[in-house]
């Protein structure tokens, strides 16, 4: 039996009907075709599915779509202004903070729910911030350099 | 200031900002307009054989489409090696037997997923269980059961490298050590798993979108196995989610797609999950090592002696080539007067053993420099010291095997010499170990058998002057897009947003033998090289025929202005010579082409690159666990062309690199892996991951585009072996077996304290 769902991503509204064991990523990814986002395991254990729900940052994986009804999700795809990347992004590009890029949507997600509830997070907390998301390429530090410029305030957000 | 406008700066990476948006499209990604969905059903048991397999009822299933078996394929078996047909050994889609738990047996195409999954319950498989061996010294054993049929012990390759005379040596030595170890498993865990989209048209074409090291080893292995000519299979490689060696072979998700849509004339994608990706693909070779080491009182060393066995696994795969590479890194980086390696590789009701990012370097690293290192204390030497007696320098030849050139391993030592002693006197219970290590720059060697150059570029200027670069190469994540459009924007003296890259897509671009081996800078750049010399000469000469300055003047081209290369002010601008080339080649656009295959370069690659790494430790001698505090590299690979792109292959091989000293592996029971998930497989993640630092060493190497040579693969070889020496120098134990668990250290710890006793 399909069930309503109603969900505001990247502040665009959306209705539509799904199967009820229908996992938020896959609503994201399948109905909506917002494929930034990426599934890198089937044990909720890589964080590559990171989105923001209502300002959250929650693995999509691990989220019924249903459970989100009403919310508001923040993908990837959301970060830009228009073509103007934000700061984090910039800093990714700046600070080679991805190689492959398969993580990177997720590592975005996980930096942005972190600096919207810590805008000057320690070397420490940017490290705890994305210890759940996997990066097989980079190493991290380059990462964490890219978060790190961002807290120091070396780019301007467009407005 | 530099000689150079785009090599050496530090850039965006060119398939940047569509990775920082998510906009990047993987296969993963793929959707086209009547797809279906692929699941594989695989083997339970480790060695079986296939009595029937009755599809019946799952083709019943509402929802699907077709249900393949071995018996739809042509029976043929692939291997990478095809120059040795012997070693072609793997179905894929098995008929007979099965020889690892995860072997395919069948294939079903569905609406969706779910349906396809419901489907694979629904096939009834009868096998008739075989005993099985799982550890290669078992396999060896007369007793021991086949795994392939007429494969005598097991044994699958040997390989034997001998120089000078290793027993008359170990004579004249002063101190011999003999030591063991035992090499385990790693996952390559690309955070894409193994996937395909596979369209077979009506008109007999196949297009493939994978996610793949090589296109064109995935052309030709499916012509192979599927009888349609290499030409009639377009494979194109869409943003690629990580390799590190994992995929450069045919895998099931490629061929049982193809198969499927053969069938169906319908496109077809298959996924692995992250269980399969574990369980049913390759992995890091083990090894059991034994080494027996000679040397002078002063730490000349005279002879080494190493042999070998490998668990094979299942099938073939690259297997034969880590084996080989094993035991020629084993002499890295030193040079050894008296050398002897004899290896074995045997099949195992195992996983296949393959390549995974170093092939056999980082096993052979890990025990030569743990040896190396109690050499040195029996000798009463410094690690650093006898590293400098012993160590490789430039044009030095490893006798009849391989010819270096550039080669900056005493420098490295050099720094990392000085860093130790910066950081002065550690804390309790912190060690740094030092290792040394050197890599190739892509073999030479042909085992594929294709007979086209190994790398290939065409350049190709548009009115505008934009350049389109096509290649074969294979960006993966390593950032060969990025350093390939830096040399071709280099070399034609244009800006590197000038550039527009088209690669490893079978369809349009030349050959590329992908990317393995550290290849790709070296071998792929010196093609791009070429090509854009190439275009670049057809418009000097309309530059020389307009300007018509004396015939003397040589020309060239930097920051888009043709100049004399004497008198830079007297110029003129690419863009209008780039419209007057045009014109007066009848409308021809200017294309230059390239390519590069290592001649006369000795049997293994053209170029080898060398560092030093310190890793500093922190044991805690109650509970064994230890931190990666600091690891710190001196590297050196020729000219630098993309920095940002060699930091990142640094620090990226020390998680992984570290990884594998520190806590990766996959234990098994019977044959099955015991820890096949993200949760279970134990990675190095962002509060693990020590401090990295990198010094990098200015050499030269005559053989590579610029002066520069290989920085990816080499990285992970040394950082096994450095943790290794490290949690000796900080607590006295040291673990024979990797990974070095903490159980392990506190094992042994225990043991020193009872012997102490
Ligand atoms: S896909 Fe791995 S945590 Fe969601
Ligand atoms: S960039 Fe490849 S996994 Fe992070």
């Amino acid at each position: 039996m399909k069930k309503g769902l109603r969900l505001t991503v990247n502040g665009q509204p959306y209705e539509l009907y799904i199967k009820p064991k229908t996992l938020l990523v896959e609503v994201l990814r399948d109905h909506l075709g917002l494929t930034g986002t990426k599934r890198g395991c089937d044990s909720s254990s890589c964080g590559a599915c990171t989105v923001m729900l209502n300002g959250m940052a929650v693995r999509s994986c691990s989220v019924l779509a249903l459970q989100a009804n009403g919310g508001e999700v923040l993908t990837v795809e959301g970060l830009a202004k228009g073509n103007e990347l934000n700061s984090l992004q910039k800093a990714f590009l700046d600070y080679g903070a991805f190689q492959c890029g398969f993580c990177t949507s997720g590592m975005l997600m996980s930096a942005t729910a972190l600096l919207n509830e810590n805008p000057k997070p320690t070397k420490e907390q940017i490290k705890e911030g994305i210890d759940g998301n996997i990066c097989r390429c980079t190493g991290y530090n380059s990462i964490i350099r890219a978060v790190t410029a961002v807290v120091k305030g070396e780019y301007k957000e467009a407005k | 200031m530099s000689k150079y406008s785009v090599i050496g700066t530090r850039v965006h990476r060119v398939d940047g900002p569509e990775k920082v948006t998510g906009n990047a499209k993987y296969t993963f990604d793929l959707v086209l307009p009547g797809m279906l969905y692929g699941k594989v059903l695989r083997s339970p048991h480790p060695h079986a054989k296939i009595l029937k397999i009755d599809t019946r009822k799952a083709k019943r299933l509402i929802g699907v489409k077709a249900v393949i078996t071995g018996k739809d394929t042509l029976g043929r078996k692939q291997g990478i090696w095809r120059r040795f047909p012997e070693l072609c050994d793997e179905e894929i889609l098995c008929r007979e037997k099965v020889r690892y738990i995860g072997d395919p047996v069948a294939a079903v195409a569905a609406i969706d997923e779910d349906t396809a999954e419901e489907a694979l319950d629904l096939i009834e498989v009868e096998y008739e269980p075989l005993p099985a061996v799982f550890d290669p010294l078992e396999a060896i054993k007369e007793e021991a059961p086949q795994v392939h049929d007429g494969v005598e012990l097991n044994i699958n390759v040997t390989r034997h490298i001998e120089w000078g005379d290793v027993d008359e040596a170990f004579k004249k030595c002063d101190h011999i050590r003999e030591d063991q170890y035992k090499l385990c498993s790693q996952a390559h865990v690309c955070m894409e798993t193994h996937d395909a989209v596979v369209s077979y048209d009506y008109g007999g074409k196949m297009t493939v979108w994978t996610s793949t090291q090589s296109s064109y080893y995935i052309q030709r292995l499916m012509a192979d196995m599927t009888g349609l000519r290499e030409g009639d299979i377009r494979v194109i490689k869409p943003t690629t989610g990580g390799g590190f060696g994992s995929k450069f072979e045919l895998d099931s998700a490629q061929f049982c797609a193809a198969i499927l849509s053969m069938k169906l004339c319908k496109p077809v994608k298959i996924v692995l999950n992250r269980e399969e990706e574990f369980t049913a693909t390759k992995r890091r070779t083990p090894m059991y090592y034994f080494l027996k080491l000679g040397a002078k009182k002063d730490g000349t060393l005279l002879a080494k002696e190493v042999r070998v066995i490998t668990e094979g696994g299942a099938y073939t795969a690259m297997g034969a080539t880590a084996l080989y590479l094993t035991g020629f890194f084993s002499s890295f980086p030193y040079k050894y007067p008296n050398y002897r390696f004899d290896g074995y590789r045997a099949y195992t009701n195992t996983a296949t053993t393959s390549a995974m990012r170093g092939f056999g370097a980082p096993q052979s690293t890990f025990v030569g420099e743990s040896q190396l290192d109690m050499m040195a204390e029996d000798l009463g030497i410094d690690p650093i010291e006898i590293r400098r007696k012993n160590g490789m320098t430039p044009n030095y030849e490893v006798p009849g095997q391989a010819y270096i050139q550039s080669c900056g391993l005493h420098q490295c030592l050099d720094k990392i010499d000085a860093h130790i002693k910066e950081r002065g006197k550690l804390p309790p219970n912190h060690g740094i170990g030092v290792s040394a290590y050197g890599f190739m720059s892509g073999g030479i060697f042909n085992w594929f058998d294709t007979p086209y150059a190994f790398s290939a570029a065409i350049v190709r200027i548009n009115i505008d002057g934009k350049v389109d670069l096509f290649t074969g190469a294979c960006e993966i994540g390593q950032g060969s897009d990025t350093t390939l459009s830096m040399i071709c924007a280099e070399e034609l003296g244009v800006k590197l947003e000038d550039i527009r890259i088209h690669a490893a897509d079978t369809g349009i671009c030349p050959v590329d033998l992908g990317a393995w081996g550290s290849r790709t800078t070296l071998m792929n750049g010196n093609a791009v090289k070429m090509a854009a010399a190439d275009a670049k000469r057809q418009l000097l000469e309309f530059a020389a025929a307009k300007m018509g300055p004396n015939i003397v003047y040589d020309f060239d081209i930097k920051d888009q202005w043709i100049h004399l290369a004497d008198r830079p002010e007297r110029g003129i601008s690419y863009f209008d010579i780039v419209k007057e080339a045009i014109r007066g080649k009848d409308g021809e656009t200017i294309i230059g082409r390239g390519h590069y295959t290592p001649h006369r370069k000795g049997m293994i690659s053209p170029a080898y690159s060398f560092g030093v790494q310190a890793a500093e430790v922190a044991v805690d001698p109650e509970t064994g666990r230890y931190k990666l505090v600091n690891v710190t590299t001196a590297h050196e690979s020729g000219t630098v062309i993309n920095p940002v792109g060699i930091e990142g292959q640094l620090e990226g091989a020390i998680m992984m690199a570290g990884g594998y000293g520190y806590c990766e592996d996959q234990p098994m029971d019977e044959g099955k892996i015991l820890n096949p998930s993200i949760a279970d497989y134990k990675l190095i993640r962002s509060l693990d991951m020590p401090e990295t630092e990198i010094l990098e060493i200015d050499t030269y190497e005559p053989e590579g585009p610029f002066g520069a040579k290989e920085a990816g693969e080499g990285l992970t070889n040394p950082t096994a072996g450095a943790i290794g020496n490290a949690v000796y120098k900080a607590v006295g134990v040291r673990i024979n077996d990797l990974p070095i668990t903490p159980e392990k250290v506190l094992r042994a710890l225990k043991e020193k304290q009872k012997k102490s006793k």
